[in-house]
């Protein structure tokens, strides 16, 4: 049975209303201020360390996002960790919000579908993020070009724009699982209890969990040579399965040029490479195109599961 | 005539095992106040969902404007304006731009929005305080912003689901005051309660609904004959005699019972008061008060319930 009218119709109104709502909320002040103090604090650390090594680097500015002084980690570190905290906090109560205030049959009695509802939603976080990581970008940069006092070379652009697509597309598989899980749960405090839970597991517990696994289901025996790459390599495909790694994976291909794989490489792979010496743009985005579109498919997969359970939902409260 | 605004036929919905609603048949005509009545978890709601096409039927079939709610929502959802039980608004805007919000999703047309935003805010009286945020509004005051969103959208259908619960009796007055001037002006209104005195002073016709379904459909005056069956209720207040005893010997007769405060109700078949004071007297007893009261739809609602209850327990045994 088909139905007639457009799904979209009402969609950007509900986009852009969702958008101006998350700017004036006093819960997402708070979360870009904690992203912009790390930021700054990070960075800041970056160009003191950076100060030390001038003129060893083509790729200074992109330094500026990789480097760590101890005892505080690098921005790009830093930004795996927060990014998916800014993503609940925008998400988390989108659907059981509505319920809970009771718009929810006052909305969906204007001519709008449901689908519009849910796509509207997640377009209007996927605008504050954009924004925001725009913002955080561009912030850097300027900041760079006023501590280094030279401006950032071509490829570095583009590096630095493919990175903003990643820290995009990472942040959307977080979007989408806290409006998977504000669908889900009525209250939403139980929301983003649960959406927490899954980000400390990714963000901390995920690599004890996956060594675990990996001496159960690949054990190495030390006679077999063989044994010792399925362990890595189940190793790394269990890790991939966390958008943290994902993300941190993309984020090295992109900000070190020099990274030539992102897994086991063999030493006759090495034959001939000149060790240190920097891959072009197209190769490193060739390098990560497994990585982006694992996050894509990710965050289009965890959409569409809040999609049919949205669909399905009884509207009375 | 022309044809009738909401029509169904056989409409049943079925949540798991339980019936919610048990093969309604419903017609409304343009122009008239039609109210639901029944007691909670009788089916109204679930009813005026179905009508908006927001739960899907699990059998039967509805016309609204001669739209299938299910099929083509849009329409149906462009005609009907809809205030939910407790109604929601975004408690962070002002009233107006929730209402503007409500007017950008039903597609009115930019250029005359803010016009009927405004006339529909100063029809329900709440132009003064258009410009504060709903937060700090009172419940009466939220009822009408409810009213006035649908003034806005230009409904030519209302469906008020409980407007007037927990509303404080002057509130009542004036919601149902606004209520009856929409109908005035060739609005058909749909309006569900179980406070029978409200939906007596504004209702073209009822419903009463009993485990989903509409036993009785028709105008109040009707409705009261059928159930009531011309019986009339006298009120009797004596002294120095068993007055359930004395009136029980008088033909026509139905039922005594004996209330709280020492009076005695009494169905009976007609006006028997003289008869009654002749037997009361007779017996030496002193007459303190004897009236009848006029049928009312609360009579009717207890009365029809009521038997309901008997043979329940009847069945039980």
């Amino acid at each position: 049975m088909r139905r007639k009218g457009s799904a979209l119709s009402g969609m950007s109104t509900i986009a852009w209303k969702e958008a101006a709502d998350h700017f004036s909320s006093a819960r997402f002040h708070f979360v870009m201020l904690l992203v912009l103090l790390t930021a700054f604090g990070s960075v800041y650390g970056a160009i003191g360390e950076i100060k030390n090594t001038i003129g060893q680097d083509p790729f200074l500015f992109l330094r500026l996002l990789t480097t760590a002084k101890q005892p505080v980690p690098s921005f790009v570190a830093f930004l795996g960790f927060l990014l998916p905290l800014v993503s609940i906090a925008l998400a988390f109560d989108s659907i059981n919000g509505e319920y809970s205030r009771r718009t929810m049959s006052r909305i969906l009695a204007q001519p709008i579908y449901r689908d519009a509802l849910l796509f509207g939603k997640f377009l209007g976080g996927m605008i504050v993020l954009a924004l925001c990581l725009l913002t955080l970008w561009l912030l850097m940069t300027g900041l760079g070009i006023l501590t280094l006092g030279l401006p950032p070379s071509g490829p570095e652009i583009a590096r630095g724009l493919a990175f903003l697509v990643a820290c995009l597309a990472y942040a959307g598989v977080w979007l989408a699982l806290a409006l998977l899980f504000s669908t889900i749960f009525r209250q939403a405090a139980t929301s983003a209890l649960a959406a927490l839970a899954l980000w400390l597991i990714f963000a901390i517990f995920w690599g004890m969990i996956v060594h675990a696994l990996t001496v159960a289901l690949a054990p190495i025996d030390p006679t077999n040579p063989m044994t010792l790459v399925s362990a890595v390599e189940m190793q790394s495909a269990l890790a991939r399965i966390s958008p943290n790694t994902l993300f941190s994976e993309t984020a090295q291909a992109l900000l070190s040029p020099q990274t030539r794989a992102l897994g086991l490489v063999f030493m006759e792979q090495m034959e001939g490479a000149i060790p240190g010496a920097p891959l072009p743009f197209s190769q490193s985005a060739l390098l990560i195109w497994p990585q982006l579109s694992g996050m894509v498919a990710a965050m289009l997969l965890i959409f569409t599961g809040a999609y049919v359970t949205f669909q399905r939902q009884e509207v009375r409260a | 005539m022309s044809a009738p605004v909401v029509e169904a036929k056989g409409l049943t919905k079925r949540y798991g095992p339980t019936i919610a609603v048990n093969g309604l048949d419903l017609q409304i005509e343009a122009g008239e106040v039609f109210g639901l009545l029944g007691p909670n978890g009788s089916g109204k709601t679930t009813t005026i969902l179905m009508l908006l096409g927001l739960t899907e039927p699990s059998s039967g079939t509805v016309r609204v404007f001669g739209h299938d709610p299910l099929r083509d929502p849009l329409s149906v959802k462009r005609e009907v304006g809809y205030m939910p039980d407790a109604v929601g608004f975004y408690d962070q805007l002002t009233a107006r731009e929730n209402l503007r919000y409500i007017a950008k999703l039903s597609g009115i047309a930019e250029n005359e929005r803010e016009a009927r935003i405004e006339q529909a805010l100063q029809r329900v009286r709440l132009a003064k305080v258009a410009d504060r945020r709903v937060k700090t509004f009172s419940r009466g005051m939220r009822q009408r912003l409810g009213l006035a969103e649908l003034v806005a959208k230009g409904s030519r259908l209302a469906i008020l689901d409980e407007p007037t619960s927990g509303l404080d009796p002057q509130s009542t007055q004036e919601l149902l005051h606004l209520i009856s001037s929409f109908a005035k002006e060739g609005m058909t209104v749909i309006l569900s309660s179980h406070l029978l005195s409200m939906v007596q002073s504004v209702c073209d016709r009822v419903a009463l609904f009993r485990e989903g379904k509409a036993g009785l459909v028709g105008t109040v005056p009707d409705i009261a004959g059928t159930v009531l069956g011309g019986i009339c209720i006298i009120d009797l207040e004596a002294e120095g005699v068993d007055p359930e005893k004395v009136v029980a010997a008088i033909k026509g007769i139905r039922r005594v019972t004996r209330r709280k405060n020492g009076s005695v109700q009494i169905d009976a078949d007609g006006d028997l008061r003289s008869e009654i004071s002749r037997a009361i007297v007779a017996a030496g007893g002193s007459l303190k008060s004897l009236s009848m009261s006029q049928s009312s739809l609360d009579d009717v609602y207890v009365r029809y319930f009521e038997t309901d209850q008997n043979r329940e327990m009847v069945n039980a045994a």
